[in-house]
């Protein structure tokens, strides 16, 4: 693929910041939702790279640590976090939290969110539990809207039930551009991104890839335009009205 | 020492009035009077009362009945014991300690300060001058214990002075005055046989006491009723009768109605522990002002700080404020005085400010207030209370080590903790888990060389590879039941196995980096060689996912 077609957050400042807030397309360095949801496959670690990557594009971690969560199922299917593979600046900075039940995962995701001395939390949910449910999502919305910290829940093999996450993503691995050196080899992870539902934002669809310490993405299928609907709410607090 | 004061209630009166003894309204016949429900009852006369025939105690008819001219004052026996309180205070002049003995009696350590005086007597005169200077009449008296002390003050000689008693073997143990708490001695000298139905024998300096009648033991009016109709009218009778006799008649356990309990205070044998007064300074706190101000939003201010002082004041205490009073200095000269009660104890600095501030809606600032001043005149005890943590938490958010401590009190220490190196080059012991905000241990900078998965497998699963040569990489394997097609590799990453703390048959790793058609990217192994002698044919593992 050629590279020059990737927009990059660099290229699209000159454009006019105000012309591309208002046109309500996502793109990086915008800064995410506080509560997104990335539904992947617990087949590949895809799903918490993007995760990772969607959390730390645009944010200045400071001295914050950041807050990993996995329950049960979702640390047996695909393993915890391994220090040497972190991105640099996450390694000395992670607490990793082991819950039990899908419960207890809630209710660390929300203590996380109520810290003012975390950067942002990473929830990774196994399937679609019975606690999870439109309750719980929402106040998980609330809670990281009020204290303004960033929630990204990560849902394995999960069917797209109701939340009200502001901005919910499908990724999937997508084939690497081969590294410099070694045609064979893996090069730097890609992933293949569906927002398919964004306050905000509209619809698309973008492969990803961390570009250095700065997300780039490449938009792959120009969705249809359906106009500024979802503009007016913008990323307002749902309980406002 | 004991301090008898023994017209208190008519010398606070004429204090009060401002006459010397004898003169002005002193002159005339006076009495205090306290209402009860059969009429006013006379408390207290002064010296012409007296003489007119008043008496305490006697109805106001009938002393108006023998002097018609009698006047009459309200008296205030609250006010006479916060006198006395006071007193007790001044009275530390004398000694570290002093105690009050309701109604109208001072008792004060002087246990080896006579010395600071020139002795035992020098220290009787001073107090005396002391008192005679303020206008009060008192009879004073030293003596080892402070039943000995009162009795002595209220019915011995003037200025009486009891001489610490030697004891035999063990010094002087008595105490004087009724400093701290005295032990009963040991018995021994109780020897049934030598003394067989009595108590022992006076010891020396207790002839002094044997003289003193009966009343001198602070007893109850019928107990002393009882002892007169028994004809015991001095204390060395006491001594006559036999000890088991006067147990048997007064069982009481109140030291008022026992008078062989009492006479064992007397004499040093029982303990009798008083209540020291102390001084409690009122929390006070003060901000003077380097410009003086003059508007109200200032001074609101002002006062905020104030009161959050006096809020860290009282906390440090255990307190809590009944009553405040807020005094406002003036360029001019004039001082503002503004108090404010409370329905319950608080230090509650926002409650306190909001309070006050519609009080100080009438101050006249004039050239501006220089100094402000806030005192807790009356104070009660208030438990320290937490604060509304969850309310805080909601409102600012927590510590991290608060939000490690939610979450390890609710999921248990081992489910929160923080990853570090480990100096080991096999993948998964590379890596440990410690608590959270444990300080991270010194580890070796990391070779970049190879890239590591971002998740580990906590136990590497087997997988079922379809490979050209047993020494190569896959073709495709079968992982969780589907059939992965390699289509990038990187590797091998030969791991050899740690010698040093590992048997000689474990077998080395070479790991490959793969990517699948997909897109998918993992971490194998394959777990030895083909022919290395430790087993059969190599089995493969797949441990990690890589982003």
């Amino acid at each position: 693929m050629d590279l020059s077609a990737f927009i990059k957050a660099g290229e699209l400042a000159p454009l006019g910041e105000r012309a591309l807030k208002h046109s309500g397309r996502w793109r990086p360095g915008l800064g995410g939702a506080r509560h997104s949801e990335v539904f992947a496959s617990a087949r590949e670690a895809s799903g918490a790279a993007a995760a990772l990557a969607l959390a730390m594009d645009g944010l200045e971690l400071g001295q914050r640590s950041v807050l990993w969560v996995q329950d049960t199922a979702a640390l047996r299917l695909g393993g915890r976090p391994y220090r040497p593979g972190l991105p640099e600046p996450l390694r000395h900075r992670l607490i990793h939290v082991a819950a039990r039940t899908p419960e207890d995962l809630l209710f660390a995701l929300e203590e996380g969110v109520r810290c003012r001395d975390l950067a942002f939390v990473i929830g990774e949910l196994a399937g679609n539990p019975k606690a999870l449910d439109f309750t719980a999502s929402r106040r998980l919305s609330l809670a990281a809207e009020k204290h303004g910290v960033p929630l990204v829940l990560v849902r394995l093999d999960a069917a797209r039930d109701l939340g009200s996450a502001r901005m919910r993503w499908q990724v999937r691995s997508a084939p690497s551009l081969g590294p410099r050196w070694n045609p064979f080899a893996p090069g730097p992870p890609r992933w293949q991104a569906e927002l398919f539902r964004a306050r905000g934002h509209t619809p698309g669809e973008w492969i990803l890839r961390d570009d250095g310490h700065v997300l780039a993405a490449d938009r792959i299928a120009p969705a249809p335009d359906h106009g500024d609907l979802a503009f007016a709410a913008g990323d307002r607090s749902l309980a406002a009205g | 020492m004991a301090i008898w004061l023994l017209r208190l209630a008519i010398d606070r009166w004429r204090l009060a009035e401002g006459c010397t003894a004898g003169e002005g309204a002193d002159a005339e016949p006076w009495v205090l009077t306290a209402e009860t429900a059969h009429g006013p009852r006379i408390e207290a006369a002064n010296q012409a009362g007296l003489a007119a025939g008043a008496r305490p105690g006697m109805r106001l008819a009938d002393a108006r009945a023998l002097c018609p001219g009698l006047k009459v004052a309200p008296s205030d026996p609250a006010g006479d014991l916060a006198f006395l309180a006071s007193l007790a205070l001044w009275a530390q002049r004398w000694g570290p300690w002093s105690a009050l003995d309701a109604p109208d009696a001072l008792l004060v350590d002087v246990s080896a300060v006579g010395h600071l005086f020139g002795g035992e007597t020098p220290l009787l005169a001073d107090a005396q001058a002391a008192f005679a200077k303020r206008g009060l009449a008192a009879r004073l008296a030293i003596a080892p214990t402070a039943g000995a002390a009162w009795a002595l003050a209220h019915f011995g000689p003037g200025r009486a002075i009891l001489a610490n008693p030697p004891r035999d073997g063990e010094g002087d143990r008595a105490q004087r005055g009724g400093g701290g708490s005295p032990h009963a001695p040991p018995l021994e000298d109780e020897n049934p046989l030598r003394q067989p139905c009595g108590l022992p024998p006076p010891r020396p300096g207790e002839d002094m006491l044997a003289n003193l009648p009966v009343a001198a033991l602070r007893l109850d009016d019928d107990v002393l009723t009882v002892l007169r109709r028994l004809g015991l009218k001095r204390l060395g009778q006491l001594h006559t009768i036999g000890r088991d006799a006067l147990h048997r008649r007064f069982r009481s356990r109140s030291p008022e109605a026992n008078p062989l309990l009492r006479l064992d205070q007397l004499l040093g044998r029982a303990p009798e522990p008083l209540l020291p007064v102390v001084a409690t300074p009122d929390p006070l706190v003060q901000r003077r002002l380097m410009e003086p101000i003059r508007h109200r939003a200032l001074l609101d201010r002002v006062l905020g700080d104030l009161a959050a002082d006096m809020a860290r004041e009282l906390e440090g205490k255990a307190q809590g404020a009944r009553r405040l009073e807020l005094g406002l200095w003036r360029v001019d000269g004039e001082v503002i005085v503004r108090r404010l009660e409370f329905a319950a104890a608080t230090r509650d600095p926002a409650h306190i400010a909001r309070l006050f501030a519609g009080k100080l809606d009438d101050v006249d600032a004039g050239f501006g207030i220089e100094l402000l001043r806030l005192r807790a005149s009356w104070t009660e005890a208030l438990p320290l209370a937490q604060a509304d943590f969850e309310a805080a938490a909601e409102a600012h958010g927590t510590s991290l080590a608060e939000c490690v401590d939610r979450l390890t009190v609710r999921l248990g220490e081992r489910a929160v903790r923080r990853p570090v190196a480990y100096p080991s080059h096999i993948p998964e012991r590379a890596q440990r888990w410690q608590p959270p905000l444990a300080p991270e241990p010194a580890s070796q900078g990391q070779l970049a060389f190879h890239q590591r998965p971002l998740k580990l497998l906590d136990r590497a699963e087997a997988i079922a590879v379809l490979y050209a040569t047993p020494d190569g990489f896959p073709q495709r394997f079968r992982w969780r039941g589907q059939v992965h097609e390699v289509a990038r590799v990187e590797g091998p990453e030969r791991i050899a196995p740690e010698w040093w703390r590992e048997k000689s048959t474990v077998r080395l790793r070479d790991y490959y980096r793969i990517e699948d058609g997909e897109g998918r990217r993992y971490w194998i192994y394959r777990h030895g060689l083909v022919g290395d002698g430790r087993g059969g044919p190599p089995e493969w593992f797949l441990q990690g996912l890589c982003a």
